[in-house]
């Protein structure tokens, strides 16, 4: 077993209202800049839609993740390590950039500058790749709110997947249409196929926390890693050349923030906490034949922090115990092994996803309100989820490579918990069948109830700090590295400065060490404090 | 003059291209990439790269094989001169059609395609010049002596690339080479003296390592990166 930790992230997808403030604090953040105008690392896609890049989950197309050789053994499936070196030159499966949207502003000086005339100036939209005029005609988001669906809804090829088995059940005429939003960012993934797509070996996983980060000064910009990832998360930047994804907030994690998206989310909907998994089952899980088995493989994979081997293990491995701590309060390891309610988007491209979503309830609720019917009472929720304007298999194409078990598992317990919960705030008896229905105990229920509706901060973002173990070392490199007398010949230097030495023992040779920070003490600075004759102090 | 340019200018090159850079990886690894174009325009470069690089390696493979492995050599393994020759001419011509076919359509997807063209800076413009002009010389000088068995630049051109490894260059080697191939390998000398200042430096990248590693990287967090960092040299605060 080698235990190792990762940073992952829940979102409840129930709770998105599509309001994009994450992709807005993400994009001010780290993506307003030169040659990454298109590029979004946390996108919020409406489904069903293209998404963003148009088709990305089209894996024919873009040959992103993994698939299975003859043997049975994990192969890129954009081909292997000879295939990626012949074809360096360049890479057919490379987005370009209108596959993402042509990036604009507008002429906002001619506004001010335009010559008097009878018509008002107007400013023009004008492309930031080309800086001529243009014409708008996609964008990152420009299917938002089933914006087009008619015409375009067809293209979702997720919608194409479930089509081919439920003939009728994705509608797109108003009446009968549905629609959730789906918050995108890099999925971190346990086996990322982007990390193996780069020839450079500038892409790493981060053994700490498992994000997965692209070395700017060791990236070449030879783009593969662009193909490899399946969920199109590593953008190019095309003025500097190199490679740039999702950093999961990485400045902010370090010292226990959540990160950007997560902490502007207005629907506090995102889930932070450390998960630990054993690393050496990766692969084997990644290899699972069947893809409908790759969810609970993933499962398997995931280590439970009560287990008192595993706490042996993780101290051994070197794992802080704050982080043990963390793992063992992870809101994400409940929500994903012990509830077993967040399901990984796209388990069948085999990399082991780590950004994970609880499938949405809430329409099935509204629609069946809409009917008539009592929306919280659970045999009428049961009975919806079968018949659910958002097909079950719709959601099993993106959650579960197809697999509508453990999408419909999910959904009961989201369904039990509202009926169970209504029963508790009317002051009725909670009916002890309806969690028995979903195997879960009127406790977890609760519980369950309070880590999603009630969602406090500090249970939604369980971070532990990158340096409570250095927490020493830190405490001293917060006070500045150096003297400002530290200056060539300067008297921090062990030079006298440019006014010459006193007389005293203070200079060159006899000087007077202070005492630097690790001696201080409680006590010694009490003793300081307080002490009648400086003598006394040390 | 003749010392100036083949006693001379060889060292200048390869002391610009070996300084020139180490300096870049120190101070520039950030800009050392392919500063690819092909997310604004693909389907051209999906056809024209490919073809440009794989005859610019056949062309350097056959000018290594042509400057630095000497006629005795191949004539012990029973290699006649006119086979040699024919060899050179058809493999040499081969790959410059390629080479000479890429670059054109680089260049026209350069000029034609806005995006590509608004994202070439003037260094490119130098470096484009430069290169095409080593291409399209060293392809005429071929060409122009190809008569017969050709012009024997193996016993001179190469006897004098040969003995700059002498640090005293047989100069007077170089006299009765024709004027193409004189001025072929002044526009050659002055392209390596360019590759480390140019995008050309990501030739050096070539990334055969990735045959070898596993493909997942693991890393530790830098730990310098906790805290404040280090100050660079060239960076230290001024003043106080």
């Amino acid at each position: 077993m080698r235990i190792m930790a990762q940073i992952a992230m829940v979102m409840n997808l129930d709770k998105c209202i599509g309001c994009h403030t994450c992709s807005v604090t993400c994009k001010q953040a780290w993506t307003n800049r030169n040659g990454m105008e298109y590029v979004w690392f946390n996108n919020v896609e409406t489904r069903p839609g293209q998404g963003y890049p148009r088709r990305y989950e089209d894996q024919e197309k873009w040959r992103g993740g993994w698939e299975l050789n003859k043997k049975g053994a994990l192969r890129l499936k954009g081909g292997g390590r000879f295939k990626k070196l012949a074809g360096i030159f360049s890479n057919p499966k490379l987005p370009e950039i209108k596959d993402y949207y042509e990036p604009w502003t507008y002429d906002y000086k001619n506004l001010t500058d335009a010559p008097l005339g009878d018509d008002y100036p107007v400013a023009q939209p004008r492309s930031q790749i080309t800086g001529k005029p243009m014409k708008i005609e996609w964008s990152s988001n420009w299917d938002d709110n089933l914006g087009g669906a008619t015409q375009y809804g067809d293209l979702d090829p997720m919608v194409e997947k479930t089509r081919q088995q439920a003939a009728d059940k994705v509608q797109f005429a108003f009446e009968q249409t549905f629609m959730f939003y789906l918050p995108r960012i890099c999925e971190h993934c346990l086996n990322p196929s982007c990390v193996a797509s780069c020839p450079s070996g500038a892409m790493y996983k981060r053994e700490e926390d498992g994000i997965v980060l692209v070395d700017q000064d060791h990236c070449r910009g030879w783009r593969m890693c662009v193909t490899g990832c399946p969920y199109k998360k590593v953008y190019f930047n095309h003025r500097t050349g190199k490679a740039e994804k999702c950093t999961m907030c990485y400045p902010r994690v370090e010292v226990g923030l959540p990160t950007v998206c997560s902490e502007t989310c207005v629907g506090r909907l995102r889930y932070l906490g450390v998960i630990l998994y054993d690393a050496d089952k990766v692969t084997e899980a990644a290899q699972t034949e069947d893809e409908h088995g790759l969810y609970e493989a993933q499962l398997g994979v995931f280590l439970d922090p009560d287990d008192p081997g595993v706490q042996r293990a993780a101290e051994e491995a070197g794992i802080p115990f704050d982080w043990m701590e963390a793992a063992r309060r992870s809101p994400v390891h409940a929500l994903i092994s012990k509830y077993k309610v967040a399901l990984p988007l796209h388990p069948e491209y085999r990399t082991m996803p780590m950004v994970w979503y609880i499938p949405p309830l809430s329409p099935v609720v509204d629609a069946l309100t809409e009917t008539g019917h009592d929306g919280e009472d659970h045999a009428n929720l049961f009975g919806a989820i079968d018949t659910l304007r958002i097909p079950l298999e719709y959601l099993a194409e993106i959650f579960t490579a197809g697999d509508v078990g453990p999408v419909r598992s999910s959904l009961e317990k989201l369904a039990a918990m509202r009926s169970h919960m209504r029963a508790v705030n009317l002051g009725d008896r909670p009916d002890a069948s309806i969690s028995e229905s979903v195997g879960m105990s009127a406790v977890e229920i609760e519980e369950m109830y309070r880590l999603l509706a009630i969602a406090k901060y500090e249970d939604r973002y369980v971070i532990p700090t990158a340096a409570v173990g250095d927490a020493q070392r830190l405490e001293e490199s917060a006070l500045p590295d150096s003297c400002s007398l530290d200056y060539e010949d300067g008297p921090g230097m062990g030079g006298e400065g440019p006014f010459g030495g006193d007389s005293g023992n203070t200079t060159t040779g006899g000087r007077k060490l202070l005492p630097v920070v690790s001696v201080e003490t409680f006590h010694l600075t009490k003793r300081r404090q307080t002490a009648d004759d400086p003598k006394e102090s040390p | 003059m003749t010392t100036l340019i083949w006693g001379v200018l060889p060292y200048v090159a390869v002391v610009l291209l070996v300084a020139g850079t180490i300096w870049r990886f120190r101070y520039d690894k950030f800009g050392w990439t392919t500063r690819s174009s092909q997310v604004y325009e693909s389907k051209l470069l999906n056809v024209a790269s490919p073809v440009f690089h794989y005859g610019i390696l056949f062309v350097l493979a056959g000018h290594l094989v042509g400057l630095f492995i000497p006629d005795s050599w191949t004539e012990k393994v029973g290699v006649s001169e006119h086979t040699y020759h024919m060899f050179s001419l058809i493999g040499g011509t081969f790959a410059g059609v390629l080479t000479v076919c890429g670059i054109f359509m680089l260049l026209y997807r350069r000029r034609t395609k806005a995006p590509v063209f608004k994202a070439t800076t003037r260094n490119d413009k130098l470096m484009y010049v430069v290169l095409l002009a080593a291409i399209v010389l060293g392809m005429t000088a071929k060409l122009t002596h190809a008569s017969g068995d050709g012009y024997n630049y193996r016993e001179s051109i190469a006897p004098w690339a040969r003995s700059l490894f002498t640090l005293s260059p047989d100069t007077y080697r170089m006299d009765g080479v024709p004027v193409l191939y004189q001025i072929h390998a002044v526009v050659g000398m002055l392209l390596i003296a360019l590759v480390p200042f140019t995008r050309l430096v990501h030739m050096f990248s070539a990334p055969v390592q990735y045959l070898f590693r596993p493909y997942v990287v693991y890393r530790s967090r830098d730990q310098r990166r906790l805290g404040p960092r280090p100050e660079r040299r060239g960076w230290e605060r001024t003043g106080t």
